[in-house]
């Protein structure tokens, strides 16, 4: 790989360069001082044009991982690309391509929301100081910060600052965007406005990498998903390919439910469960008329039989472990 | 890529701007940043009230006999022959803490103060550069040390010209020059000052690359500074005088002599270019790996 890509002409590296996933991490690891693993080997593929969901519970070792495909953090171990750019070779040329938002915004409080933007393009080498004013208000304008851009950010709501964060992300046309945690403490208005902000700019074409532990958001919103576990990449894939991980069940709602069971054992049904009137069992490869067909004949009243397929949160704790007040 | 797209990218990016715009106007940033500030404008507010306080309370009651003991009498007796010595003579006395203790909080706050506010990952991951965000710092802490010195000086000589004689300058040699000689010698001491506080400035600099809490290395900065003094009044330790941060903060005197007194002057800036030196590798050293977690 390393042959090929010190040989082409600038164009074909270009071109290479484009094709190749917006971030590509291998064996990226994080060890505190403490000695805590904090990311353990990960190897994320997020593909370009991707809305990736980077799933997990606090801290799994989500924001570290952020912080290190930003330059924030030395990986201690492994290595990254980002749109193409090895990391070893500096991360200086591609971050300008690279909007993000990392663990919550971070401004000045004694400056304006307007400010506090020209302050940031102000630090970026490759912004036209000579636009600067127009792609301000542009993007304060999409976040819809427009009218209160002349308040002191100490005066923002949570939500407000969560958005002019999502506006300095905003100030350039980025290929990437990285976002931390994006909807974190915000009311349902705000995280609606913030999932609709999302699409848009996915629907730019710009691939979005977002970080989250709200998992009807991941629902709306993304293609693909990863999800962390103690510090460990547990699953990568797309959200179909999620979600065929689950296993379909089929509820059998019945007053008789111990006959059910017995009809249900003699079919061959597996994991099969029963609490006051209802009856679970893993459907496998039953065809769910077929059951009804022979719990009917058995004589069985059934007054409901559905076929469930398991949620998000099923699947995710399936993946991540109950939390501690679940299981203790 | 749409056509659309392509319009953005080219009012988006600047192709053609210089490197120097670029550092210029973040330089511009900071410089607005540290300046405007309310904290950083009573600091200035404070440095200036000083030569105001003190040319009237000498005009009050002027020095009697006697007032010449100790150091900085001689300054003081000056004062009331010649306007032009208020200058001098605040400067002076702000050094003993209020230079200092301002230059500290500027400095201590470069680094550590972004960090506590987060904002220092905001600018990392636009990204400013770690090496140009500290540079600019340095700058612009450099610019906070002149800026202190000239405000002191200039406010000096104002108050000094309202509430003293002004003209030919006595100098402590006891030989007298014009007017303009007197001030440019003012001038140049303001410019060693100056040279000294950035010296201490590039510790704070470098201390503030080591922690998140800017208070705490305002008050390690100025730590350093309440140590060197003392260390420099023990007669004991006398061989490492030369080493202190603070021991030719003083030697400006040699500008108010005729011929300048050259030696101690030349000393002076030697050890605030050792102590620029060492603690801008140190800052720079620190900034370039350091994990950046808040």
């Amino acid at each position: 790989m390393t042959a090929e890509v010190a040989a082409p002409t600038d164009a074909t590296a270009a071109s290479a360069a484009d094709e190749a996933p917006a971030i590509e991490t291998s064996g990226l690891s994080m060890r505190f001082r403490g000695g805590q693993l904090a990311v353990d080997h990960i190897d994320l593929a997020v593909p370009r044009g991707s809305v990736y969901g980077f799933l997990g519970p606090n801290g799994s070792g989500k924001t570290t991982t952020i912080r290190m495909l930003l330059g924030l953090l030395f990986a201690t171990e492994g290595t990254f690309r980002l749109l193409g750019t090895e990391a070893q070779s500096g991360l200086s040329g591609v971050l300008p391509r690279v909007g993000a938002l990392v663990e919550g915004p971070a401004f000045y409080p004694f400056l304006s929301g307007r400010q506090n933007l020209t302050r940031c393009d102000a630090a970026d080498r490759t912004a036209d100081p000579a636009t600067a004013a127009r792609r301000i208000d542009h993007a304060l304008d999409q976040v819809g910060l427009l009218a209160a851009a002349d308040k002191r950010y100490r005066a923002y709501s949570l939500g407000m600052k969560q958005r002019l964060g999502i506006a300095a992300a905003l100030l350039q046309p980025r290929d990437l965007m990285i976002l931390d945690e994006p909807t974190n403490g915000l009311d349902p208005q705000g995280t609606r406005e913030i999932r609709s902000l999302v699409k848009q700019i996915a629907a730019d074409g710009t691939t979005v990498f977002v970080s989250s532990h709200l998992l009807a958001e991941v629902d709306q919103i993304c293609t693909h998903v990863g999800v962390m576990s103690v510090g460990k990449l547990v699953f990568q894939g797309t959200l179909p390919e999620l979600r065929a991980r689950g296993e379909a069940r089929i509820l059998v709602r019945t007053v008789e439910p111990t006959r059910a069971v017995g009809v249900l054992t003699r079919l061959g049904l597996a994991d099969i469960s029963a609490a006051d009137s209802q009856v679970t069992a893993a459907l496998g490869e039953h065809a769910p008329e077929r059951i009804n067909a022979d719990l009917v004949a058995a004589g069985i009243p059934v007054a409901g039989l559905e076929t469930v397929q398991p949620s998000l949160e099923d699947l995710f704790v399936a993946l991540t472990g109950e939390g501690f007040n679940v299981t203790g | 890529m749409s056509p659309a797209e392509a319009d953005v990218l080219v009012i988006g990016r600047a192709t053609g701007a210089t490197p120097v715009r670029h550092w210029w106007r973040l330089l511009r940033s900071e410089l607005r940043i540290v300046f405007l500030r309310p904290r950083n404008l009573a600091l200035l507010g404070v440095l200036g009230a000083a030569p105001v306080f003190l040319g009237a309370v000498l005009r009050i009651s002027p020095p009697g006999p006697g007032a010449g003991e100790g150091p900085g009498g001689a300054l003081i007796l000056q004062v009331t022959g010649n306007g032009v010595f208020l200058s001098v003579a605040s400067i002076f006395f702000l050094l003993a803490l209020m230079l200092p203790l301002a230059v500290a909080v500027v400095s201590g706050d470069s680094v550590a103060g972004e960090a506590g506010l987060g904002t220092l990952r905001t600018l990392l991951i636009v990204p400013a550069g770690r090496f140009r965000l500290v540079a600019v710092k340095y700058v612009v802490i450099v610019a906070f040390c002149l800026a202190s010195c000239a405000l002191v000086a200039a406010l000096g000589l104002i108050m000094g010209a309202l509430l003293f004689p002004i003209g030919r300058v006595t100098l402590l040699s006891g030989d007298t020059v014009s007017l303009a000689v007197g001030l440019a010698r003012v001038a140049m001491i303001v410019g060693y000052v100056a040279a000294g506080l950035a010296a201490l400035g590039t510790i704070g600099l470098a201390l503030s690359t080591f922690s998140q809490h800017a208070i705490a290395v305002m008050a390690a900065t100025l730590v350093v500074v309440v140590i060197s003094y003392i260390l420099d009044s023990v007669p004991q330790v006398a061989a490492i005088h030369p080493v202190l941060p603070t021991h030719f903060w003083l030697a400006f005197d040699g500008l108010l002599r005729m011929p300048i007194a050259w030696s101690g002057l030349l000393h002076g800036l030697e050890s605030f270019a050792a102590y620029t030196v060492t603690f801008g590798v140190v800052a720079l050293v620190r900034i370039r790996r350091a994990n950046v977690t808040c």
